[in-house]
């Protein structure tokens, strides 16, 4: 089935999308990450323009976050407080995002920067999950109990001067900490079109030391509305996003964010989060590679 | 029936142009209006067209004929990687003026066995001989280092194409050529020039148009995302969340 997208302006095959679409999307159902890291890579593999995979893969997000997003608030997991904190960090994030990623265009360093977060954010990320989960799960099998961790903040989040009380969160902190936490996860969903969920749960956990079950719901919060605003941004400064493709990839995720959940809620998490922990070092160790070994093409165009 | 005074007006017109009575070159076009719609995946011109002597008859001599079918030109940045300190990354840059956005050519003969490489430089006959117009002073070694960069880059996508064998030409009268245009083409007004050589010299040439342009849906989704983002953004965020939300009430019903 070819379809052709109109601002990326090439042909694909609307299957193959779709398909992709479906793949991130049960990703992002069983782990309640974005899944974004996977679809913006496939995309430029597959010869859409990088900006254009990054600006459409953001709605796919959206997409993929809305029907988490009302389950949670169903059930009471958002801290709306904390998410709006986090909201507001967000879209001065994606604004700051914008600025950087037209400085690293200009410079030409846009594609190796993006590639060097990459391999930097996964690989610590996913080797973080992989330690953890690993010691979990052999706990488990000997039959320890695991070790209560104490919930805490980190000490530089209690340094912040103003303190303001998050009820459902339990916590008496300062806003700027959520703030410059959101902001940080703009600035890479505009970079790389990735939601940020899988830099925002651990962040939460062990830097603001939110009580664990508004966690997931309040960071698809985030994500929800940051991605939107990630969407909003490229569409009046880039240009880029391209509605067929972003029609094309929510399909597939929708739906397959829903059989994800369904996947989840039937496995043990230690093992959910050892199998993401995987995906997640598979792809860092790809780019890793990729900017060590000679690329494919050693000459871009970029239109000026 | 001509005036006799006119003939004689233009014998020295002819000799200066050809050095012999130059022949008439008509050349036409399968469609001079390619439509970029949904399911668009590429289209494949004819170029064809047929070579008479003025008096009508067929060209006396053979002639070879070279077709150029050239997109619109476009400024660009063209980068190079380079291993530094380990990795790849962009360490070098050109501005280019005017780099054609496609350029397919085709002609009977290699271009090389055609013309000498002056007149070749001068109609821009071959992929070694576009004027890419670079900005500031480059060296002319760099300067081709790069424009054989962009060459070869364009040519794996399939965007410029060099095909020697690829006019037929039949009784010396009739000549086609066949370039397909792949999906990824930009828009715009693209020229195909046709050229008639002899003997290392370009006898005469004839150009036509083709138009390509998005239409329908395709153009209607271009102009808002250039010209009203504002409206397309919330579109798009709108159908991002309207779909999430069908979804997930979808799949609760099963």
């Amino acid at each position: 089935m070819d379809v052709y997208l109109p601002i990326a302006n090439l042909a694909v095959n609307g299957l193959v999308i779709v398909g992709l679409g479906a793949l991130t999307g049960l990703l992002s159902g069983m782990f309640g990450v974005g899944g974004g890291f996977l679809t913006t890579p496939l995309l430029i593999f597959y010869g859409v323009p990088p900006t254009v995979a990054a600006a459409s893969a953001a709605s796919q997000v959206t997409g993929a976050s809305v029907s988490g997003a009302f389950a949670h608030a169903r059930r009471g997991g958002i801290d709306y407080h904390m998410g709006a904190v986090l909201v507001a960090g967000g879209v001065l994030g994606t604004g700051v995002g914008a600025l950087l990623f037209r400085l690293l265009q200009a410079l030409g360093q846009i594609d190796t920067v993006i590639n060097i977060l990459y391999v930097v954010l996964l690989g610590g990320i996913g080797g973080l999950m992989a330690h953890e989960s690993i010691t979990a799960l052999r706990a488990q099998r000997l039959g320890l109990a695991q070790p209560a961790r104490r919930r805490r903040h980190h000490p530089l989040v209690a340094s912040l001067p103003l303190r303001w009380r998050f009820y459902r969160s339990g916590l008496y902190i300062s806003p700027l900490a959520p703030l410059l936490l959101g902001m940080a996860t703009g600035i890479l969903t505009m970079l790389m079109g990735i939601g940020g969920g899988f830099i925002l749960v651990p962040a939460m956990l062990y830097i603001l030391g939110m009580s664990t079950n508004v966690v997931v719901g309040t960071s698809l919060f985030q994500i929800l509305f940051v991605t939107m605003a990630t969407t909003m941004m490229h569409a009046l400064t880039t240009h880029a996003v391209d509605i067929v493709l972003a029609g094309l990839l929510l399909v597939g995720s929708v739906s397959g964010a829903q059989i994800g959940a369904q996947f989840a809620q039937k496995a043990k998490p230690e093992q959910l989060r050892l199998i993401l922990a995987v995906i997640v070092l598979g792809v860092a160790l790809r780019m890793a590679l990729g900017l060590g070994y000679r690329p494919d093409e050693i000459f871009t165009v970029v239109p000026l | 029936m001509t005036p006799r005074w006119v003939l004689a007006l233009l014998a020295p017109v002819a000799i200066l142009l050809g050095g012999a009575r130059a022949p008439i070159l008509v050349p036409e076009i399968s469609q001079h209006r390619v439509e970029v719609r949904q399911g668009f995946t590429g289209a494949d011109l004819l170029l064809f067209g047929a070579i008479l002597d003025p008096g009508g008859t067929r060209a006396a001599q053979d002639y070879d004929i070279v077709v150029v079918l050239k997109g619109p030109v476009q400024s660009i940045v063209l980068r190079e990687k380079r291993k530094v300190a380990g990795i790849w990354v962009n360490a070098a840059s050109s501005e280019l003026r005017s780099a054609p956005s496609f350029f397919a050519i085709a002609s009977s003969r290699p271009v090389r066995e055609i013309v000498d490489d002056k007149t070749a430089a001068i109609y821009e006959l071959g992929l070694d001989r576009l004027q890419l117009s670079p900005i500031g002073a480059i060296d002319p070694a760099r300067q081709r280092h790069f424009a054989d960069g962009l060459v070869d880059l364009m040519q794996r996508q399939g965007l410029y194409r060099e095909d020697g064998h690829g006019v037929t030409i039949s009784g010396q009268v009739l000549y086609q050529a066949r370039i397909t245009l792949p999906s990824q083409v930009r828009t715009g007004t693209y020229t195909a020039e046709t050229f008639a050589i002899r003997q290392g010299r370009v006898i005469t040439s004839a150009v036509t148009r083709v138009d390509v342009s998005k239409q329908g849906f395709e153009r209607f989704v271009a102009d808002q995302a250039d010209g009203n983002g504002l409206l397309y953004g919330l579109f798009a965020v709108l159908v991002s969340v309207g779909m999430g939300w069908i979804a997930g009430r979808l799949f609760a019903l099963v």
